[in-house]
């Protein structure tokens, strides 16, 4: 039925065993029960036990990174070896576009999420459609509007006087991040940090129309000024986030206004910080190492695919958690 | 570098750094039969303590506490974990590729599995005990009323998720990428198929599962509100995030026992395929409903009456692809040489099962009437007749068809059989009475119920113990097929077995198909 042939494929690279795996395995195990013994702690802990929690993970972390550090290395050295034939390379390029698509179906359980809170939980809570009950019985008083002006725990009068249980207490923001007074425009944050982040993508196409002619030089200057500007977006996140602490009164704790602004926005940006280090250290490989040709560079290439994304997800940020 | 024509290393380094499917394969079953058995024995407290009305043997808080581990430990660490090891072996050998795509990833996508569930059954251990809130975990019963150990439950979530997001982009780059030349999509066995949709499935579905741990992690410990009405948030939030996972999920569980049958149903009625293509277009079509349909496990929350008949309607539409897939599997046997060896009969065993599985999940789906079996033993009865006797029978059909061709060694034939027969008598004896409880409104989760059901929930404990006491028989068929089964060398262990890995040496060469074989 079958005959062997090895005229179309070249032979697929199986690597040898490899300890990467089982050490990334002890890393992510210590760092996950660490950070889940430092929450308990936190929440649950008796504050004057001193536990080692935090050891455990900053041990597993640092394990962690030292063999994700290494593990990529060990692939750029079998690339440059000639070790990955065409099909190889076409297995990471799989892997990391199906990779982003599921960095992006993360992103719509929270997207899902503002929908859901926003345009139906919102007006129930007020007294409106077929949810509605819940006003008379439970939020007597309540009044709905976004950026949410007043929680339902506020308009009973606090957690003291809420018919339900919960955890703790939630108090509105005095102001919400949307876009203020139109004479002071330019001191909207979020707008420069859109253009910001869009000029970033943008800077890094040119680097990668630079590295397809072969023009190294261009490559790293272009890829340098997008890493330039990923910092100056956190930055200015940090910013924004301290303004908002301080001068807004908007926290975790500010209702479902609060934890879907910050939850959005923060995991946002700490995908643009990891896709700021793949970014980086695609710079340091180009600079310090002398790697990527016109038809040999997927570490950069899939660093500038993950950034991209990134500035995707944050027009959509923008739009419905800023503007709309 | 050179070539590596070489066999498995010695000791166990092999199983640490291994890179190979096959070995990959054989830890992924291994762990899930382990996994299988912690499960099950939490299933048989459960079914102790319900052999008679009143309180008996456990208190309420520790019952609730297996019903939820047992649940966890089921659909994540056995039911899913069991067909990832089937795909990292067959997968490989039936598409005629030399390896998974990514071989490194692989390992370390089945190694992070048993640290989680180490975490996940330390929380037994805890204070406040391990998560008792049932494994479909709603707010606020895992966020304002949940024990301490939530936060590691949460994270051991997150490990999981991580685990099968690897190992679904590994098994899509590996179909996708790596068959051999001539094997077109279209001529790709069905078990490859189901499981490149499973794997979209899972790609798909894992990270909306991180979401909603997440967001419970950030409502426990950061002041967060998103399950909390006081701040604007709600708790049935968290139920449409975590159905919008959770029923694609159980098409995770099934399509891939859909794809065994597929292989076997042919191979014993010694005819192809009935309706190969439309089995594809069902399988698609099947994950794409999955995802329209999530609500239909909430009827009951007071969802708008709109919601209500557009989930009503379109799980209904999921019937007809899954009838497609029945009558296609029927229409394969008919007027086919049959003989009934142990895989065959898991196979019909399924069959039957599932289907009357489905039927009540199609019952489940009329909204109107959900609110009667809302939560009653009759889900109990209809999600064990998918579960157990839809993807843990084919998971048995396809450890008795392959085996052989894993370890080179027959496995005992009447052992086999009885091993079939115990399970399926024990499991209907278990599952079925549950049916009418439920109908008469025995409510589930409950360690205590009313008089009128004792009868019936004692028959069920018995069908369960004899159900259990069948899969001991399983594992000393199995070890002894490994250790002194009769030698088998025949490539085709089944005369009417068709595919590329019955094309091999058996038992499997260590590394098979170095270089692609020609697909006619």
């Amino acid at each position: 039925m079958t005959t062997q042939s090895s005229t179309e494929y070249e032979k697929y690279y199986v690597p040898e065993k490899s300890k990467m795996a089982i050490c990334a395995t002890i890393g992510l195990f210590l760092s996950t029960y660490g950070a889940a013994s430092i929450m308990n702690d936190m929440t649950f802990g008796d504050p004057g036990v001193e536990t080692n929690s935090w050891t455990i993970f900053w041990v597993g972390l640092f394990f962690f990174s030292a063999t994700l550090f290494a593990w990529f290395r060990i692939a750029i050295k079998e690339n440059i070896a000639g070790l990955n034939s065409a099909q190889l390379k076409k297995s990471y390029v799989l892997g990391m576009f199906w990779f982003i698509f599921s960095e992006v179906m993360f992103f719509l359980a929270f997207f899902g999420a503002l929908f859901y809170l926003r345009n139906l939980v919102g007006p129930w809570l007020a007294g409106e459609g077929e949810g509605g009950r819940m006003n008379h019985l439970l939020w007597e008083g309540f009044e709905y509007n976004w950026p949410m002006s007043l929680t339902p725990q506020e308009a009973v009068g606090g957690a003291a006087n809420q018919p339900i249980a919960n955890m703790g207490s939630f108090t509105s923001a005095e102001k919400s991040m949307a876009f203020g007074e139109a004479a002071a425009w330019y001191l909207w944050l979020p707008m420069w940090n859109t253009l910001v982040l869009l000029s970033s993508s943008v800077t890094v196409h040119i680097a990668h129309m630079g590295i397809l002619d072969g023009n190294k030089r261009k490559f790293n200057l272009w890829l340098g000024i997008s890493v330039v500007l990923g910092m100056l977006f956190v930055g200015l996140q940090i910013l924004e986030y301290y303004e908002a602490y301080a001068h807004y009164g908007l926290t975790l704790n500010s209702g479902i206004y609060g934890s879907t602004f910050f939850m959005l926005t923060g995991f946002h940006g700490f995908h643009v910080v990891m896709g700021m280090t793949m970014l980086l250290i695609q710079w340091l490989r180009s600079v310090k190492g002398g790697h990527f040709t016109a038809d040999d560079h997927f570490g950069f290439e899939a660093s500038s695919w993950y950034w991209h994304f990134v500035d995707v997800v944050w027009v959509f940020l923008f739009l419905f958690v800023y503007i709309l | 570098m050179g070539d590596h024509h070489h066999g498995p290393a010695k000791g166990l380094s092999r199983w640490l750094f291994t890179t190979n499917h096959k070995d990959i394969g054989t830890m992924y079953l291994w762990f899930s039969f382990a996994m299988f058995i912690l499960g099950g024995s939490f299933a048989m407290i459960i079914r102790a303590e319900l052999f008679q009305p009143g309180m008996q043997l456990v208190d309420p808080a520790f019952f609730n506490q297996m019903t939820t581990l047992h649940g966890l430990v089921m659909v994540f660490g056995a039911i899913m974990p069991s067909f990832v090891g089937l795909a990292n072996w067959m997968i490989p050998m039936m598409i005629g590729a030399p390896d998974m795509a990514l071989p490194r990833m692989n390992n370390w996508s089945f190694w992070i599995l048993p640290p989680a569930f180490l975490i996940l059954a330390s929380t037994l251990f805890m204070e406040g005990g391990a998560p008792a809130f049932g494994w479909t975990f709603y707010a606020p019963l895992s966020t304002t009323y949940a024990p301490p150990s939530v936060t590691y439950f949460i994270f051991s979530i997150h490990v999981l998720g991580l685990s099968s997001i690897m190992g679904s982009i590994n098994i899509i780059a590996t179909v996708m990428n790596m068959r051999a030349p001539g094997m077109t999509y279209m001529k790709m066995p069905m078990f490859v198929w189901t499981w490149l949709i499973t794997a979209f499935l899972l790609v798909a579905v894992m990270p909306v599962l991180a979401g909603a741990v997440t967001m419970m992690l950030m409502d426990i410990h950061f002041g967060t509100s998103f399950f909390s009405a006081a701040g604007g948030g709600d708790p049935v939030l968290f139920q449409h995030i975590f159905w919008f996972f959770g029923h694609p999920e159980v098409y995770i569980i099934i399509l891939p026992a859909f794809g065994v049958v597929s292989q076997i149903i042919p191979a014993f009625s010694r005819k192809p395929l009935f309706g190969y293509d439309s089995m594809v277009y069902a399988t698609a079509a099947i994950a794409f409903l999955s995802f329209v349909v999530w609500a239909h496990h909430m009827y009951t929350v007071g969802m708008p009456v709109a919601g209500e008949l557009f989930f009503m309607y379109a799980t209904m539409l999921i019937a007809v692809p899954t009838g497609v897939k029945v009558f296609n599997w029927v229409s394969t046997m008919w007027r086919g040489a049959m003989t009934f060896e142990t895989p065959m009969l898991f196979a019909i065993g399924f069959l039957v099962l599932f289907t009357i599985g489905g039927f009540t999940g199609l019952m489940l789906s009329i909204a109107p009437a959900d609110f009667q079996y809302h939560d009653s033993y009759f889900v109990v009865a209809h999600f064990h007749y998918v579960m157990v006797a839809g993807a843990v029978f084919s998971m048995s059909a396809a450890v008795y068809y392959w085996l052989p061709k894993w370890c080179g060694r027959m496995y005992n034939e009447t052992m086999g059989k009885t091993h079939f027969w115990i399970s399926f008598i024990g499991f209907n004896i278990a599952f079925f009475p549950q049916h009418f409880v439920g109908l008469a409104g025995m409510p589930r989760r409950i360690p205590d119920y009313a008089l009128q059901f004792a009868d019936f929930n004692m028959l069920s404990s018995i069908g369960a113990f004899i159900y259990g006491a069948s899969q001991i028989l399983f594992l000393y068929n199995v070890v002894a097929t490994i250790v002194a089964g009769k030698p088998t060398s025949e490539e085709k262990t089944w005369d009417g077995a068709e595919g590329l890995e019955w094309t091999v040496a058996t038992p499997a060469p260590y590394h098979t198909f170095e270089t692609p074989p020609q697909v006619k």
